[in-house]
């Protein structure tokens, strides 16, 4: 039985060892390539006595940037990555959390993380991947690991302003590479497109296939989703077939009309994930691609990603609703009410989660984690850990799964997910701010913060932006005189939300 | 011109638009500003850019976005 993920690339380096792993614009690694530097990363890390700690990969979106997570974990260690362009408050409150033992950069980053306190000792590619390889000590390291262990831990937004760093394993992530690939057909023909940045686990749906099948992943530069045109044309001179995207990046190509210029000829599988997607975007794409596979994923970081699918099989109007389906096999959804009883038929319920797709939780957090993952109330009988999504979804009456609603002020915003509470908090965190309400208009796609204080907006969105990343600065920042309160003297959210909406 | 410069300086006041010749190149925009941008020349100037006008030249800087709103108009 498989217990780590690199059995998966130790396969396929066997089988096509020269064929062309990823690539960037600035440069591609073959399978033999990637597995000689991940063993040199692993065998450098080792030889300095780490194991079973946080090590940081700070790096630009490049092929070697896989290579460092593969060697981290050879190492037995496990990895977390950051990015340059998260700003410097946020990765300093990650590297307090985080304690990391080491930390490995590319040239760019080592600047940067020369300036962090408690980052660990510092490693520079290029030197890790000349070190030599130790084959038998990596072969103790791995007799040593079992398929619990840790692989890497990525962060997500935390609405106490403190990000989570959910922990995931290799059982977690062969579970769900495993069920994803049977459902979406990949192979070793696949020629994947990234869209999604490496320091999430969305990157998942690429590599960790792209490992097991010896498929090829394309690293589309960043600068290209804001080129409709040249997107497309890449994608077409890549001959790149599959799509695993958010919502958001699909539909700038669509709204832009792009089709009438160039349309993909080669994909046949378009995955998308993150946000609901607007059906009169999702119809231009099917238009332009009628023999294509469409599939809607859904899933929480804490379930190690994707955990619900559905494959479009029938035509959606303007006003329908996408399903986000059925769980993967091996995973189980429950629809709870308050009361931790299910849901009845047709009624709405809390999205939670079981399997063996579960991380491990949040790292060094052992409240907020047993806050989220609890024990399954429908099994007073063993220790059984659920997760509780704070997803709201009911079935339909075909019997498919439907998103409806956050419990909490949870939002998705260009694939990302914000909690409205960690903006809040970097608010509230200034001096001169008396408090504030983050509200985030659905249909106008905006966020709006509201507060009270002495900052005029300007100064308020200079302070925001040294402390969150880009994609969670509000659109419009409101100086209020006071806050509305609701009867019973609590922030009158529904109100101010309704206040942006009608100024959207 | 000053239009122009108000939308952009609404999506980001701390970029200098007289001198910067890199808003593509150098990743200052994302999709959201091109999203916002677009639809707020449509709104202010009657223009639609169509898909094939997304183009480092056409948006790098304010000057040349400007010449592209003019040339539009003008067809």
């Amino acid at each position: 039985m498989q217990r780590n993920i690199l059995e998966y690339l130790e396969k396929t380096v066997q089988c096509v060892p020269d064929k062309l792993a990823f690539s960037s614009e600035e440069e591609a690694l073959t399978f033999r390539q990637l597995y000689d530097q991940a063993r040199a990363v692993g065998t450098f890390l080792s030889r300095q006595g780490y194991y079973q700690r946080p090590v940081v990969v700070f790096m630009q979106k490049q092929p070697k940037t896989v290579a460092a997570f593969l060697g981290v974990i050879y190492s037995g260690c496990y990895y977390v990555p950051l990015d340059a362009d998260m700003p410097r408050y946020r990765i300093e409150r990650i590297v307090q959390e985080l304690k990391p033992a080491a930390c490995i950069c590319d040239d760019g980053a080592l600047e940067t993380a020369a300036q962090l306190s408690g980052i660990g000792s510092i490693y520079s590619y290029s030197s890790l991947e000349a070190s030599g390889i130790d084959e038998r000590a990596l072969q103790s390291i791995r007799q040593q690991q079992i398929d619990t262990d840790p692989i890497y831990i990525v962060f997500t937004s935390g609405s106490t302003g403190v990000p989570k760093g959910v922990v995931g394993c290799h059982r977690a992530v062969i579970d769900y590479i495993e069920n994803l690939c049977a459902v979406l057909r990949f192979g070793e023909q696949t020629v994947f497109g990234n869209q999604t940045p490496l320091y999430f686990d969305a990157c998942l749906k690429e590599i960790i296939p792209t490992l097991k099948y010896g498929a090829t992943t394309h690293l589309i530069p960043r600068k290209l989703f804001l080129l409709p045109v040249k997107l497309v044309e890449y994608l077409n001179e890549k001959k790149i077939n599959t799509l695993c995207w958010v919502v958001s990046a699909l539909t700038y190509i669509s709204a832009f009309k792009t089709f009438d210029q160039v349309k993909p000829e080669h994909l046949h599988t378009v995955a998308f994930a993150s946000e609901v997607f607007p059906i009169r975007q999702l119809n231009i794409w099917r238009k332009a691609l009628p023999n294509a596979r469409f599939i809607n994923l859904y899933g929480p970081t804490e379930t190690t990603g994707i955990c619900c699918y559905y494959e479009l099989d029938r035509e959606f109007g303007e006003e329908d609703a996408l399903p986000i389906g059925r769980p993967f096999p091996n995973t189980q959804i429950l629809l709870l009410d308050e009361n931790g009883q299910p849901s009845p038929a047709g009624e709405p319920g809390e999205i939670c989660i079981r399997g063996s797709r579960l991380t491990h939780g949040y790292y060094a957090d052992p409240e907020r984690t047993t806050e989220a993952f609890v024990q399954n109330p429908l099994n007073p009988y063993y220790p059984e850990r659920i997760y509780r999504t704070g997803d709201i979804g009911k079935y339909n009456c075909r019997g498919e799964l439907m998103f409806l609603s956050r419990k909490d002020n949870q939002i998705k915003h260009m694939g990302h997910r914000i909690e409205l509470g960690e903006i809040e908090a970097a608010a509230n965190s200034h001096e001169a701010i008396c408090s504030s309400c983050c509200v985030f208009d659905d249909a106008g796609k905006k966020i709006t913060l509201y507060y009270v204080g002495e900052l005029v907006p300007g100064e308020l969105k200079a302070e925001l932006k040294k402390k969150l990343p880009r994609y969670m600065i509000p659109h419009s920042l409101q100086r209020l005189d006071a806050m509305p309160l609701t009867p019973n003297g609590k922030l009158d959210r529904n109100l101010l939300k309704q206040r942006s909406k009608e100024n959207g | 011109m000053d239009k122009l410069m108000g939308i952009l300086l609404e999506l980001n006041p701390d970029i200098d638009y007289e001198k910067e010749t890199a808003l593509i190149d150098a990743g200052l925009l994302d999709s959201f500003d091109i999203v916002t941008l677009v639809s707020e020349i449509d709104d202010v100037f009657g223009v639609e850019i169509p898909a094939q006008a997304l183009t480092p030249e056409n948006f790098n800087s304010a000057k040349a976005l400007y010449g592209l709103i003019r040339r539009l108009q003008e067809c």
